[in-house]
């Protein structure tokens, strides 16, 4: 099993500095692309098939391809990483960021070369302060060897790439609301129409691109599109890093064939369940995206196959709930979370979230009613896809709206018993 | 056009506007609450939802903001559709959270947006039993009051604040559902435009401090369709009135002036007419002992001293254009003089001439939409605030238009601002000190005001070789100018702004070749010329002699009697030369408020303020609109034009018996004066009636009409009539839109805050039906194009032990009438002398120290205020505030460390 992305991470958790990168064949795919014209990259890597990592999975290529190019095109452009990595329950980036930050350097070299960015950022969450070290230094390595900055590779071209720690906000990880925070407002998402790839980053044709897509890109210049497509066990191109937390034996982070299903992780990589808990159901992706349940255990993990039962792989790092928690007290947890998260622009999600969270705590409290749960079905509605300005709230929808499927017995218990079951023993 | 299809039924819009402006152009009612028609869309509120369906068999359908959509033809849409509504009735229910439902007890009640579109909505019962978000308010100063437990987070406030009016000291704090819209810390809200979030908040978070201390309901308010009497700008307004007391002064839409906005001198000036100054009653003999007569006495002594001996009348810029009229009549042409220093008299009758030469002046809403614009000389926002707001505008043109070929909407307002980010089009600002636009300039040049005229000589020269030359401009000015005029030419609808307040004619007639030099290369150029007064240029078309004239008649005794109208002699000319003329024969003064000239005059005559008489003012545009009197004067209180129309009856002339109302007056005046001919029609005369009916000033909710004067008398009294309008004092009338010039108020069914304009105008933004109020005076002159004015001045020189003392304009205290209101005087500044840093280093005196101000005979002892900018050789006195205020600026002067 090839684990392109990993491979060169050390087993010791020390960052792999630029010599040993370069041993180990690193910034070989960078020089490469030096040497492709930027349609040529595009197009190899529309041919990969690979989907963007942070979790809308939507193609690379493509998006690329919407950076208006020629000599007309707005200067300058930018290219941005998306290390603000804030999902409840996902830590993969941090793996990548801390153990091979000049694989993500490399790739952003390559995806600047192919839309002609002349400047970047590393927007990394504020608490990563480790992975921000190793940046700095994987940058003020490849600055000094003349992969960044002015002519770099001696091609002519320059790309200025820079470290931006977040001030910490949920809200800063979608593209927009990153892309603002970026230049120092409030960290609202934008309205789209016009789309980033457009006028993104101080109004500049500018692509946000999480770190692991990054990150697979010099493998794709390497080894070619092929090689990536067979990678993966299903439609869904490469390898993917997966997660698990929860009541597992070994919580972690593995990068595996694109498609592995659940069960796989869980039993062969997390070790199974804790001895006395049975898995009940996981966000398959990260807080924001809808349970899954046994009956989807051996679904593949991909972009499509996820989609088809009614849940998105996003960033494939499941939280896993056991029998033994209570799924009302998860729910309003997370809920605490996006409701806290919300920026306060689009009403349903300031006021819908806001709500939610006050009814949760008080199911949870044991002072709910069944009023509570139909209000609660009708924000879900409420916050639908379309009807609010950004991804955040629709994002707090679906764990909750799941859950009110798949556990609705729970919630109806906590209103009867006017308590929480889990809580004050079964 | 564009046709589109709402709940099955056809209309033609226009597609450069969004779907909800579309809609609510067409009288749709569809809610909404982040949009403002000149603020443009975020779609942050969601309250605007419509359904879109892809085609006829499309039968769900897909939930779409309207304020964010683009109209495209045969679009099918529904407002109606049951799943909208509910989503719409979801998101009030959502905004309406934590909101106080006090709407009985809460002062925006009545004229809340938020209320309207909640009971558009339906919503009734709040389901949220939680604990509401509660919010410690601000002190904002004295113009605003802060009630953050009402804000619903629709981000008008610092979209209006911060992006359009430029605002710093404002904006959102926190997130989620509590955020706070606010100041770092609680103090005095900064920008001259802040009382428009009275208005452009929905509800009732930002509402008006003065109106609070006198509150009245909207529906118990009596409004009149009036001009705003603190600046040439001439911005409508609706004052207001209860029970005989001014209670507050809202914006009155024109698309061509001040569209949604008004300053905060305009909105806030008005408790003048309410303060202990006013003169309620006629009163003879000076000083120590003045007695308050009856009218008829008042006319019997008046009467007399005309027939006595030689009298001669000096009229007003604050004055309306029938009350000079009438002035004038009574003393002749030949005796009647202007009430305006000589100085600025004369800069006045240039500019007068230059419009009439050309290029006329421009309206705001062309100068909003000019692509580059030269402001040479003039401190916008403090001479014209509201024009500042306008130039704030204009240079977002370029970035506009660009943004528009790129195929984002003008309308499209977050993507238009993150695409133009901090760029500012072309605007140039050439001042004495430093502006408060400078933020937006792309470019400044500080320096004394024949400096000022020699580099937009140099403009015009570069722009046009016939025009004259500059000999000796250093070399960096040079390039300034070339830069100037290299915008200037590039641009497709330059702007020229300049006017009064250096008080220097050579910039001004700088400022006019530039103009001309444009409009030979067939620019279509804006060109606006400041003045100070409501009527200023009114007054200067009626033609008096000048002031000084008047104080040499005076001198050779040809003025037994002196009439003054509303005029405060002292803030025209020094106070020795004031005095001299006042105590050369008899004193007549008709004004409204107590001034040093009152205190002087042997026969006092109470005239009306602004809220309690009609007549007609000219802007600084040549705009000629009527204002109308928003209650009756009480008790012997008139017309100022009706005091001297009774001298005329009782001196047998037959003005006396002619003019019954304001419409005789008008036409004689329009009679007399051909430049004023159109003044007849500025608004319909007073015989004008819809269906036979007034039209009320009241709105028809108006209670207690018939009980209100209760507990003075039990049977109801006839209400007042007026003979001067088709305006009515009561809420009876015509239930039907009178013309714009007429419009008191917006109101309609189910919109009861001010945005009921929505349903007023031809289409959203655009002029109100039946076109905006006002007719032109000046109109583009025909024939061969203006020659240039070649009188490039000297350089300046300083001059050692001297400053030459230039008048420095505030928005709060250089305007008589708004620095007797008291909030906009606990903003006035307090007399200064002002010198650059240089110079105060050089004289060795710190920010605050005492220093003499020595000017034309006069002295001062004044604190320095030390102003960075101010050029060398070169000091500042507030204009129209302070001991030497009637001293003509610029003048040189000493100044002198006090020992």
């Amino acid at each position: 099993m090839e684990t392109p992305l990993t491979a060169k991470i050390r087993p010791d958790g020390e960052m792999i500095d630029l010599a040993a990168y370069e041993r180990a064949g690193g910034y070989q795919s960078a020089r490469k692309a030096m040497q492709m014209a930027p349609a040529e990259i595009i197009d190899t890597v529309k041919k990969s098939g690979l989907r963007g990592r942070g979790g809308a999975g939507f193609p690379t290529g493509m998006k690329w391809s919407f950076v208006p190019s020629g000599p007309d095109a707005p200067r300058p452009k930018y290219l941005v990483a998306n290390g603000d990595e804030m999902e409840p329950g996902t830590f993969k980036d941090r793996v990548l960021l801390e153990g091979d930050p000049h694989e993500l350097v490399e790739g952003m070299i390559i995806a600047a070369r192919a839309i002609g960015a002349d400047r970047g950022y590393v927007f990394l969450r504020g608490e990563y302060t480790d992975a921000g070290e190793r940046i700095e230094r994987a940058l003020h390595e490849a600055n000094e060897k003349g992969y960044l900055g002015k002519n770099i590779f001696g091609s002519g071209a320059d790309f200025d790439l820079r470290l931006h720690m977040s001030g910490g906000r949920y809200m800063c990880g979608e593209e927009t609301g990153l892309l603002n925070a970026l230049e120092g407002k409030r960290a609202n998402p934008r309205a789209k129409p016009p789309f980033p790839q457009v006028s993104g980053l101080f109004g500049k044709p500018t692509i946000v691109q999480n770190i692991e897509t990054l990150c697979n890109l010099p493998h794709i210049v390497e080894k070619g599109p092929e090689w990536f497509q067979k990678l993966s066990l299903t439609g869904d191109a490469g390898t993917k890093l997966y997660g698990a937390s929860g009541k597992v034996k070994k919580p972690g982070c593995w990068e595996l064939p694109m498609g592995t299903p659940m069960r796989e992780v869980i039993e062969k990589y997390a070790g199974g369940m804790q001895d006395g808990v049975k898995f009940r159901a996981a966000l398959p992706g990260g807080a924001s995206t809808d349970f899954l349940t046994t009956d989807h255990l051996d679904v593949p993990m991909d972009f499509t196959e996820i989609a088809k039962v009614g849940s998105r792989l996003g960033t494939a790092t499941m939280i896993v709930l056991d029998d033994k928690t209570c799924p009302v007290g998860m729910v309003y947890n997370l809920e605490h979370f996006f409701a806290q998260e919300s920026c306060g622009w689009c009403t349903p999600c300031w006021s819908g979230l806001h709500w939610a969270e006050e009814m949760l705590a008080a199911i949870e409290a044991g002072q709910g009613s069944m009023e509570h749960l139909a209000r609660l079905e009708h924000i879900c509605k409420m916050v639908a896809p379309g009807n609010t300005f950004c991804a955040l709230a629709p994002g707090a929808a679906e764990p909750l709206q799941s859950a009110l499927k798949y556990f609705r017995e729970d919630f109806e218990r906590h209103i009867r018993e006017k308590r929480c079951p889990w809580r004050d023993g079964r | 056009m564009t046709r589109i299809f709402v709940d099955k039924k056809p209309y033609e819009i226009n597609p450069k506007q969004n779907l909800l402006e579309a809609c609510l152009g067409q009288g749709l009612d569809l809610p909404y609450f982040c949009w403002h028609p000149a603020l443009g869309s975020v779609g942050a509120c969601r309250q605007c939802a419509v359904k879109i369906y892809r085609d006829e068999k499309d039968t769900r359908g897909r939930i779409m903001m309207a304020c964010m959509t683009v109209p495209t033809p045969d679009m099918i849409v529904s407002i109606d559709d049951p799943e909208v509504r509910d989503f719409r009735a979801g998101i009030i229910e959502g905004l309406m959270m934590s909101h106080p439902h006090d709407c009985p007890v809460c002062d925006e009640g009545g004229q809340c947006h938020l209320q309207d579109m909640t009971v558009m909505t339906g919503h009734n019962y709040r389901h949220y039993e939680f604990e509401k978000r509660t919010f410690r308010n601000q002190y904002l100063g004295p113009l605003l009051n802060h009630e953050m437990n009402r804000c619903i987070q629709c981000y008008r406030c610092t979209r209006f604040y911060n992006e359009y009016a430029g605002g710093e000291d404002f904006g959102p704090q926190k997130l989620r559902n509590l955020v706070y819209f606010g100041r770092a810390e609680d103090g005095i809200l900064e920008n001259e435009f802040s009382g428009n979030l009275d208005e452009v908040c929905p509800t009732g978070v930002f509402t008006d401090k003065t109106a609070k201390q006198h509150y009245t309901r909207k529906w118990d308010l009596t409004f009149a369709p009036s001009v705003c009497p603190h600046c040439a700008v001439g911005c409508n307004i609706s004052p207001a009135e209860r029970y005989g007391t001014l209670r507050r002064v809202v914006n009155r839409y024109n698309s061509e002036i001040n569209g949604y906005f008004l300053c905060d001198r305009g909105r806030f000036g008005y408790e003048h007419v309410n303060g202990k100054d006013r003169i309620r009653a006629p009163r003879a003999g000076q000083n120590a002992k003045p007695v308050e007569i009856t009218r008829a006495e008042a006319l019997d002594r008046f009467s007399s001293l005309a027939a006595e001996g030689k009298m001669i009348g000096i009229g007003s810029p604050r004055a309306s254009l029938e009350a000079n009229f009438a002035l004038r009549s009574l003393v002749g042409a030949e005796n009647f003089y202007a009430g305006i220093a000589d100085a600025e008299y004369a800069l006045l009758g240039e500019m007068l001439a230059i419009q009439r030469q050309g290029p006329a002046p421009a309206t705001l809403r062309q100068l909003e939409h000019a692509d580059a614009a030269f402001v040479l000389g003039e401190d916008v926002t403090n001479v014209a605030p509201r024009m500042a707001l306008t130039l704030r505008q204009t240079v977002r043109q370029v970035f506009l238009e660009k943004i528009e070929k790129m195929g984002v909407p003008r309308w499209q307002d977050s993507a238009v601002r993150e695409l133009a980010q901090n760029d500012h089009g072309p605007l140039f600002i050439a001042s004495t000190y430093a502006t408060r636009l400078d933020d937006v300039a792309t470019g400044t040049y500080r320096a004394a005001p024949d400096d000022l005229a020699r580099l937009g000589f140099a403009v015009a020269h570069i722009l046009d070789a016939s025009s004259p030359d500059v000999p000796g401009l250093p070399a960096e000015v040079r390039a300034q100018a070339e830069r100037i005029a290299l915008v200037l030419q590039a641009a497709a609808r330059p702007a020229v702004v300049s006017g009064v307040s250096t008080g220097n004619a050579a910039v001004i007639r700088a400022a006019a070749d530039v103009a001309r030099a444009l409009a030979k290369a067939a620019k279509p150029v804006s060109f606006l010329l400041t003045m100070e007064e409501a009527n200023t240029l009114g007054l200067a078309i009626l033609a008096p002699k000048p002031l000084g004239q008047a104080f040499e008649a005076a001198k050779a005794g040809n003025a037994q009697t002196v009439v003054i109208l509303e005029n405060d002699l002292y803030r025209r000319a020094p106070a020795a030369t004031v005095d001299a003329l006042l105590a050369a024969g008899h004193v007549v003064v008709l004004d409204s408020l107590e001034t040093r000239t009152t205190e002087k005059a042997e026969l006092v005559l109470p005239a009306t303020p602004f809220s309690e008489s009609d007549g007609t003012l000219v802007s600084s545009e040549g705009r000629a609109q009527r204002f109308f009197s928003v209650y009756p004067p009480v008790g012997d209180v008139q017309d100022a034009w009706r005091w001297l129309r009774d001298v005329l009856g009782l001196l047998t002339r037959p003005e006396g018996l002619s003019w019954k109302n304001l419409d005789d007056v008008v036409e004689a005046v329009a009679r007399a004066v051909p430049a004023l001919e159109r003044i007849r029609d500025a608004a319909p005369g007073s015989k004008f009636r819809i269906a036979g009916a007034k039209i009320p000033r009241a709105p028809h909710r108006f209670s207690g009409r018939t009980s209100m004067l209760a507990n003075i008398q039990v049977s109801e009294p006839k209400p007042p009539e007026d003979p001067d309008s088709p305006l009515s004092f009561t809420m009876e009338g015509a239930p039907v839109e009178p013309p714009a010039a007429l419009q008191p108020f917006f109101w309609t069914g189910g919109w009861n805050s001010i945005q009921a304009l929505n349903k007023f105008q031809e289409e959203i933004a655009g002029p109100l039906r039946g076109g905006d109020p006002g007719v032109l005076l000046i109109e583009p002159a025909t024939g061969s194009a203006p020659g240039y004015l070649n009188t490039v001045p000297a350089a300046f020189a300083p001059r050692p032990g001297e400053w030459l003392v230039v008048p420095r304009h505030h928005i709060f205290g250089s305007e008589e009438l708004s620095a007797r209101a008291p909030a906009i005087a606990e903003l006035s500044p307090k007399p200064y002398v002002a010198l650059g840093a240089e110079d105060a280093a050089a004289l060795g005196a710190a920010e605050g120290s005492p220093v003499e101000v020595k000017l034309d005979g006069a002295t001062a002892r004044l604190p320095l205020r030390i102003e960075a900018g101010l050029p060398r050789g070169v000091a500042a006195l507030p204009a129209g505030l302070g001991p030497l205020d009637g001293i003509t600026l610029p003048i040189w002067g000493r100044i002198e460390v006090t020992r």
